[in-house]
């Protein structure tokens, strides 16, 4: 992979459009929300009033800068998660879910739409640069559905920790063995799985 | 659509007005029936429908608390926003009522990014919209006294010196007039632009802007451009409230009569909307309670006695059980 | 070559992701999976005798409902219009002016429109207009009003189950409307049908039944707690000896029973038992009147009422002077603005005085329940205890105010008083997200089931993303509370959003911080992570 190699001329323009690309690529991806929710997501400013909107504005300018540097997955995977992971519990399907990265090519196109073919003819390039972004996503994506039942599985332990303590190890007689009283501390510290 | 319809019925109003006072000389119908009849259902619909507020109890004590309870003595305690007593809550509701405290909430300037960079969203507009709306319209009202009254009582004046302040104008022009026609312009454009509003509006959110646009766009053509008979208006206006209502010689200027009008499709509109918030907000019970009720019983008109399951139903359960495990029980 | 490339919009594969346009009445609910809990057992309903008890399921087309089910709910509507004064004002005096819109958690993390509080509320005028408002029956939809149809019921049902009861809402709202009011009267009306969801229709039952949510019996909450003085023994070396139903004590304790078994819910219990043990207090815990939550409430009001009157009848029985209530939420809103006026007065209790300070709690001098942050708070402001903060020295901890003590309560400086005794690193959450404007947990009311998992972790979202803000910033790694349902679903929350966040109660932090008389030296926490300074010790 490594640095994506691009033409200077063409690297120019990317960061010069790079505002006008990333709002493109923001509305894009709020406009897959019903029409007043995008709305909120918009124009509520405050990040912590719109978490949402928050992740995505924060998390595309980060992922174009990644996309701009060569994408490296280890790099730009926390920065799709901040957005996948909204969208991983929200109603998407998982297409729909990373779909998002390839709003950003119809950024790209719709902000480049005047300049001459030989810019233009570098594109591809620069896009596969994004369908390798998409392939990452499904992994990130898949990472946070997974963390999502894990989520469940934990809960479901922690509602039960004690009665799995107490039926593997409590004497009829009450108190604990002194070796018992190891392993109780092992589960407290989640060292051990039942 | 959900816009258009209000709109429709606004200028049919309107229409109604013209053609009934212009083509076919209603004007008593215009200038006293209808006022009075407007008026009678304003005050019986108002008083009706708070009564039908106040006639359903208030069962539990749930005022909504926003800052600190009254609790240990060296806890400073938020005697406005969770009133203990009657004075927090006077306090409270004044707040609420004359500038709009929670709305103002929304307001609160709010840091991007933990920095300094402040951000204002379009809440502080709808707060300062809301605020300019009322405070002129109530202004606004309140100069219209000078037309029941055989002397404008001083204070009066003052008010209307205060409005005209700028000294623009023959006649001087009211600055509250044109307050009251943006405020309701930027309103219903939030309904319009809006999305997240334009989803949640209703034709009874429409109609009540229309009609109140309607009211202050035919006062300020009469004030500042088809000139009426204003000494006509006095007369009729002193008839209505002595109750010996005549219609002036001379004519007074249709102008005023679809004014006059609008105004009473809004009064007589008014028991049966929204705008019932007005007498509501004196009566919610999450800002007009005090947060006193771990202090003083709050008593339940209709509080019932249930079923429930006694100690006595859970030792028979259990009496084995507890004894075995050293618990006491009332039975051996 | 430009030529030859694709089309923008054929890259998304021509997938149209975006929403339909249609408006909230011509939009259908859809029940989505994640988003909604199992209906409830018949077997739950039957105990408690609620109607049209049967086994059923949201997926299925047919929800087994009575013959006359429109008229039920309308009946319903009409006597509780006329028992609450609330229901009946929040139906006829909301603007629509969209100031609540966006404040509502399940809102800002789902974006789902119909989480807007005043859609909410709408989905439930708009049959109000249509059967008790004359303007409603004559002009229909122009008026904003609509049939109750099946369809309406079940939109109803999946909305009053997406809605915690925060009351945030309400903080914003120019007229003081509650969507917490809304939904309670929502969830009595699906409650005349059966449709209830089973993770609340089961702590309800075995609360009824057994004294607790989690339906243990007498002997197993002693042998809980047996196990807990095992751990409090090993870590201190001193033996507690805690007593049950004990005649003749000054104070009887109730606390949510989730602490008794839930991790981290069970180091905030024992650090109860600790405090208590070295105040030397005069009390007992109770088995029948064990549990101060109330799952009652997200129900009927009367059945809210039937489970809450353990407590005063237990107090009554075991001749106590007063009682203290625990850490819990939504149980301190009912507490505080129901108990008294359901099952008062309790003229056969005293006005709470702290033995240990003589200070009296006037401010609960009617209910005679005081919340141990008051307790706790009076006896530290007092230094009648000795504590060592740098104990909890590996902590960084901030602190999220549970919705009903903020909002239905004001519980605000206190708990916040414990842990700056407690804690050397504290740092508060943003300004908008805490007190007054604190976000939800995104799973109270009952919603802390796990059919819903993705309905939990959007609600929970504002409050995870201020967690964060403060991990970033300050290093956080600890949030604490006083709330046993935010102890169990933050814990799910944060790993979730903020992964190495851990959830306290805020008196087990009090447990670690409390230096007690004869206790050997401590070389761990409660949760038996070695303390700072103490490491390789063990």
């Amino acid at each position: 992979m490594g640095s994506l190699n691009l033409d200077m001329g063409l690297r120019d323009i990317l960061s010069e459009k790079k505002p006008a690309i990333l709002k493109r690529w923001f509305d894009a991806i709020v406009d897959t929300y019903p029409a007043n929710t995008a709305e909120f997501l918009k124009s509520q400013q405050d990040r912590f009033a719109n978490p949402v909107g928050h992740a995505i504005s924060q998390g595309i300018e980060e992922i174009f800068d990644e996309l701009m540097a060569g994408v490296d997955p280890e790099r730009v995977s926390p920065f799709l998660d901040n957005i996948l992971r909204v969208r991983a519990v929200q109603d998407f399907k998982p297409a729909e879910a990373v779909s998002f990265i390839f709003l950003l090519k119809k950024a790209i196109r719709e902000e480049m739409k005047n300049l001459n073919g030989q810019t233009l003819g570098e594109l591809p390039e620069l896009e596969s640069g994004i369908d390798e972004l998409a392939l990452c996503a499904f992994n990130v994506y898949m990472k946070c559905r997974e963390d999502l039942y894990t989520v469940k599985a934990n809960e479901l332990r922690n509602m039960t920790s004690r009665l799995l303590e107490r039926a593997n190890i409590i004497r009829p007689t009450g108190g604990l063995e002194p070796e018992t009283k190891e392993a109780v501390i092992k589960v407290k510290r989640k060292e051990v799985t039942e | 659509m959900r816009a258009l319809v209000p709109l429709i019925a606004v200028i049919a109003l309107v229409l109604l007005v013209f053609a009934g006072v212009q083509t076919a000389n209603m004007q008593f119908l215009f200038g006293v029936v209808i006022p009075y009849a407007a008026i009678a259902i304003f005050i019986a619909g108002f008083v009706l429908r708070v009564l039908k507020w106040g006639s359903a109890p208030v069962p539990f004590r749930i005022p909504t608390t926003c800052g600190q309870q009254k609790s240990l003595p060296w806890i400073k305690q938020n005697k406005v926003e969770n009133p203990s007593g009657t004075l927090g809550v006077i306090v409270r509701m004044a707040l609420e009522v004359l500038v709009f405290r929670s709305l103002f909430r929304n307001l609160k300037s709010e840091s991007r990014d933990g920095g300094q960079k402040v951000t204002y969203g379009s809440e502080k507009l709808l707060w300062l919209a809301g605020l300019a709306f009322h405070w002129s319209f109530l202004i606004i009202f309140v100069r219209h006294f000078r037309f029941f009254m055989q002397d404008v009582p001083s204070v009066l004046k003052m008010v209307e010196g205060m409005d005209s302040f700028l000294q623009m104008g023959v006649p001087l022009f009211y600055m509250t007039d044109a307050v009251l026609l943006g405020a309701v312009t930027y309103l219903l454009f939030r309904r319009f632009y809006l999305p997240q509003i334009k989803y949640i509006s209703l034709a009874a959110d429409y109609f009540p802007l229309f009609l109140i646009l309607g009211i202050g766009i035919s006062g300020v053509l009469m004030r500042y451009i088809y000139k009426v008979h204003i000494v006509g208006v006095k007369q009729l206006a002193m008839g209505l409230v002595t109750l010996n209502p005549a219609i002036p010689e001379g004519g007074i200027g249709v102008v005023f009569y679809i004014h006059l009008f609008l105004i009473c499709a809004l009064l007589a509109y008014f028991p049966f909307s929204k705008l019932m918030h007005m007498g509501g907000v004196f009566l919610s019970p999450t800002r007009n309670l005090s947060n006193n009720s771990r202090e003083k019983r709050h008593i339940n008109p209709w509080n019932y006695p249930v079923h429930v399951h006694t100690y006595e139903e859970y030792e028979n359960d259990f009496r084995d059980k507890m004894k075995a495990a050293g618990i006491p029980v009332e039975k051996e | 070559m430009a030529a030859k490339l694709p089309k923008p919009d054929e890259l998304a594969a021509g997938i149209d992701f975006r929403p339909p346009k249609t408006g909230w009445m011509d939009t259908p609910v859809e029940l989505k999976e994640g988003m909604f809990c199992w209906g409830a057992k018949e077997k739950n309903l039957k105990a408690v005798s609620f109607p049209n008890a049967r086994d059923w399921s949201p997926k299925e087309k047919d929800w087994k409902l009575p013959e006359n089910w429109q008229r039920i709910v309308l009946e319903g509507m009409a006597d509780r219009l006329q028992k609450y004064r609330s229901f009946k004002l929040f139906m006829d005096i909301c603007v629509r002016c969209g100031a609540c819109a966006d404040k509502c958690h399940f809102f800002i993390g789902s974006g789902d429109p119909k989480n807007m509080p005043v859609l909410r509320a709408e989905l439930m005028r708009s049959i109000y207009r249509r059967e008790f408002t004359k303007a409603g029956r004559i002009m229909g939809s122009i008026a904003g009003a609509r049939e109750l149809t099946l369809d309406v019921l079940k939109e109803w049902w999946y909305y009053f189950y997406q809605c915690t009861e925060c009351r945030r809402c309400s903080v914003f709202c120019p007229y003081g409307i509650d969507t917490a009011e809304i939904t309670m009267m929502g969830r009595e009306l699906t409650n005349l049908l059966g449709l209830n969801i089973d993770w609340i229709a089961g702590p309800v039952a075995n609360c009824y039944m057994k004294g607790n949510h989690l339906g243990l019996e007498p002997h197993t909450i002693t042998s809980s707690v047996e196990f807990f003085l095992d751990d409090i023994e090993t870590l201190t070396g001193i033996r507690i000896k805690p007593t049950f139903n004990r005649k003749g004590a000054e104070i009887l304790f109730v606390t949510p029973s989730g602490d008794l078994f839930a991790d981290p819910g069970t180091y905030t219990a024992m650090g109860y038992l600790m405090l208590f043990h070295e105040l030397g207090l005069d009390y007992t815990w109770s088995t029948y009147a064990s549990e101060g939550g109330n799952f009652g409430f997200f129900t009927s009001n009367e059945m809210a009422k039937r489970l809450n009157s353990k407590i005063y009848a237990e107090a009554k029985r075991l001749g106590v002077k007063w009682i203290i209530g625990g850490e819990c939420g939504h149980m301190w809103r009912v507490l505080t603005q129901y108990m008294d006026t359901w099952n008062g007065p309790a003229d056969f209790l005293e006005v709470p005085k702290s033995p240990i300070t003589g200070t009296v709690f006037d401010n609960s001098k009617s209910t005679k329940m005081v919340h141990i942050a008051e307790f706790t708070a009076d006896i530290i402001k007092h230094g009648k205890l000795k504590l060592d903060p740098a104990r909890n020295d590996h902590l960084v901890v901030t602190y999220h105010d549970s919705c009903n003590t903020s909002r239905g309560m004001g519980l605000l400086e206190e708990p916040r008083h414990i842990i700056k005794s407690v804690c050397n690193n504290f740092h508060e959450m943003p300004d908008n997200t805490i007190r007054e404007y604190t976000f939800c947990c995104g799973s109270g009311t009952g919603l802390n089931a796990s059919e819903n998992t993705e309905l939990r972790m959007k609600g929970g979202y504002p409050r995870a993303n201020a967690v964060k803000y403060v991990r970033d910033k300050h290093g956080v790694n600890m949030l604490a509370n006083i709330c046993a349902i935010d102890r169990a679903t933050l814990t799910a929350s944060m790993d979730y959003w903020v992964p190495g966040v851990k959830v306290t109660g805020v008196h087990e932090l009090v447990g670690n911080a409390l230096v007690m008389k004869g206790e050997k030296e401590r070389t761990t926490d409660m949760r038996a992570e070695p303390l700072p300074g103490k490491e390789g010790n063990e």
